[in-house]
């Protein structure tokens, strides 16, 4: 932690906090209530939050810093799933030999691709890298089958060698992965009065894997490194005449994003080990840059926002239904009451999407540097509003 | 044996021959101005030099190594610095870090991969671009966007970032151009200064014969991608062929 500047030395200190404490923070309401739906504290959720987190951190390394526009970056995170399976497969549960392979792999896919990919830049750029991630999907699926399991994923078997661990446990199940003999899926339940809190050991090794990455970005970040990535975005031409080339320092940005996204991978497989090609899908790519934007690109908080919001609108509001929807208007007038729910209706349950896309367009529109900029203008209209005066004095804040 | 010999450069583009049979030798140390009109191909010349172009024929040596095939980023590590027409500056950048830019480049050479040890750890560099920065009396900015200034401080920040490089040779491509009066005689007083003061070989293309009679101690006049004349300026002003060629269209 040494050497942080107190505005960074403060955001790692809410990230840390946020993400540990979050088994509170997302369970606010009564495990019995009518709002408990609206919770978002249980294992499986708040593992993918982080997860995502991480994914989309590393995904801003390269698209909020370089401006290079990568479209196929889930790809690096399947290849990331599949090597951490291989590994539980292969050599034993323990999640780190497996985390390190996936970021190795992912590493040296991020490599290629970026090598080839980053000939071009703009729309051609991503393209590029839209037409790899589309390759190894469809090579993932079909082609590949022994290695990646195909249409049905890659699962763990009860034959499979093991050679540091065991093939399959005492009862005759297969093992589940753990570190050094913690379970990830352990969890114990903590119940105060109504509500009921749940700590999960994944989701604790996340939580910490996504700490220890938040802080390696702000390194990243404040680095001549990260200044050069923001050079690259600003103007190539100059670079190139400062004595500067600006190739690999595109490429390190690409392979560091990549790592990013080999560890979300095999994150994901290390909580539940198994892997698909449909997370290398463009869909999953594109999800990650609409976390980016949405949160903030070029910001060091902003992805991790996206990520969590996204995350949440996907697992909780496509929960709503109509019976639900009836239940919140049951004190309107019948006719009123049903109009109501027409209208709501296509915005809820499978229509989360729509709901996500009105509010994706209303942040570029208005809030074009994401939920991080809608902070910043609440946070300056609120110290405008405490010092009393009217100035209109548009400080421009250089990005974070 | 001049600091940067140019040797028999043609160029041509399609059925256009842009440069032929350039000759040129700019001395160490001194204020060498190439001019010429409209289409002359002052600017062909330049990015023959640093690496943008590749000339068809003829030699391009700076220091007595050839600069021909080399990457604009190497010939600037070789120790040339350009100054663009419109400055070419970092506009999302600070002030501070468009300086802090060249000084990295200058240390660490093309790429290294410094992404641990922040830009606050390394005082060095942080020192090098606030003296440029105070020597560019620009110290005052380094918090503002460098888009955010005028056009003349842009150029007073592009041409430090040059400097910052301590390079051998600086190249100005019209540095004054699109200026207000008043920013050219500043522009004119900085460089100078700067011919005065440091160690440095200078090479600019101008239109404005102000700024050009103003500095230069050797002018080329170039006319139809070749060489017309190479003489001090007060031979110039006098010297009828440059009138034909350039001065007479509008002296």
């Amino acid at each position: 932690m040494r050497n942080l500047e107190k505005s960074d030395l403060t955001l790692l200190i809410a990230v840390a906090v946020l993400t540990l404490f979050a088994p509170f923070i997302l369970n606010p309401f009564p495990a019995d209530s009518a709002m408990a739906q609206f919770n978002a504290g249980y294992p499986d959720l708040m593992q993918r939050f982080v997860i995502f987190g991480i994914f989309a951190i590393g995904f801003n390394i390269l698209f909020g810093l370089t401006g290079y526009l990568s479209f196929g970056h889930a790809a690096f995170l399947g290849v990331g799933s599949y090597a951490a399976v291989w590994m539980f497969k292969l050599l034993s549960m323990n999640v780190i030999p497996a985390i390190i392979l996936s970021v190795i792999v992912a590493g040296l896919f991020s490599l290629l691709i970026g090598f080839v990919s980053l000939r071009r830049s703009g729309i051609y750029f991503s393209i590029l890298t839209l037409a790899f991630a589309q390759m190894m999907f469809a090579l993932a699926y079909s082609v590949l089958t022994p290695i990646t399991g195909g249409e049905t994923g890659l699962q763990l078997a009860l034959d499979d060698p093991r050679i540091l661990g065991q093939s399959q446990t005492a009862e005759g199940n297969i093992p589940v992965p753990g570190l050094f003999g913690l379970e990830m899926r352990d969890s114990f339940d903590l119940a105060i009065g109504s509500w009921v809190f749940t700590f999960n050991i994944g989701y604790y090794f996340c939580a910490l894997v996504l700490i220890a990455a938040f802080y390696l970005a702000i390194r990243i970040f404040r680095s001549p490194f990260g200044m050069m990535l923001r050079a690259v975005k600003s103007n190539q031409q100059r670079m190139n005449y400062t004595g500067l080339n600006t190739r690999p320092y595109t490429l390190a940005a690409f392979v560091i994003s990549g790592m990013y996204a080999g560890l979300a991978g095999g994150l994901m497989a290390s909580m539940d080990p198994l892997a698909g090609a449909e997370r290398m899908q463009w869909t999953a790519s594109g999800e990650v840059v609409l976390m980016t934007i949405l949160g903030g690109a070029g910001t060091l908080i902003g992805p991790v926002l996206g990520a969590g919001f996204i995350k949440y609108f996907e697992n909780i509001f496509s929960k709503i239904n109509a019976t639900i929807l009836h239940e919140w208007f049951a004190f309107l007038p019948d006719g009123l009451e049903d109009f109501i729910v027409a209208v709501l209706y296509p915005f809820i349950g499978k229509g989360w999407h729509l709901t996500l896309g009105i509010l994706f367009m209303m942040v570029v529109i208005f809030l074009p540097g994401g939920l991080v900029e809608g902070g910043q203008r609440i946070a300056a209209w609120a110290k405008r509003r405490k010092s009393g005066q009217g100035s209109t004095g548009n400080k421009t804040e250089p990005a974070e | 044996m001049g600091i940067l010999e140019v040797k028999n450069v043609g160029k041509r583009f399609g059925g256009l021959q842009a440069l032929s049979d350039v000759n040129l030798s700019v001395k160490e140390n001194s204020v060498h101005a190439i001019i010429g009109p409209n289409g002359a191909g002052k600017s062909t010349l330049l990015n023959c030099l640093v690496g943008k172009l590749i000339p068809d024929t003829g030699s391009v040596m700076f220091d007595g190594q050839s600069v021909l095939g080399r990457a604009p980023y190497e010939i600037n590590q070789m120790g040339i610095s350009r100054v663009f027409q419109t400055p070419e500056i970092f506009g999302d950048l600070t002030v501070m870090e468009n300086m802090l830019i060249p000084c990295f480049a200058k240390r660490d050479g093309a790429f290294e991969l410094n992404a641990i040890r922040s830009i606050s750890e390394q005082k060095d560099v942080l020192e090098k671009a606030e003296q440029m920065l105070v020597e560019m009396n620009m110290a005052d900015k380094r918090h503002m966007h460098a888009a955010a200034m005028s056009r003349g401080d842009k150029r007073r920040l592009e041409i430090g970032m040059c400097l910052s490089q301590e390079p051998r040779l600086l190249l100005l491509d019209e540095p004054t151009a699109g200026m207000a009066r008043a920013d050219t005689n500043n522009t004119i007083d900085l460089l100078k200064q700067i011919s005065e003061e440091r160690d440095i070989t200078i090479a600019i293309i101008e239109h404005d014969m102000h700024v050009v009679f103003s500095l230069a101690n050797r002018i080329t006049v170039l006319a139809q991608g070749t060489p017309l004349v190479e003489d001090d300026p007060q031979n110039i002003r006098g010297n009828p062929k440059v009138r034909e060629a350039y001065l007479g269209e509008s002296a």
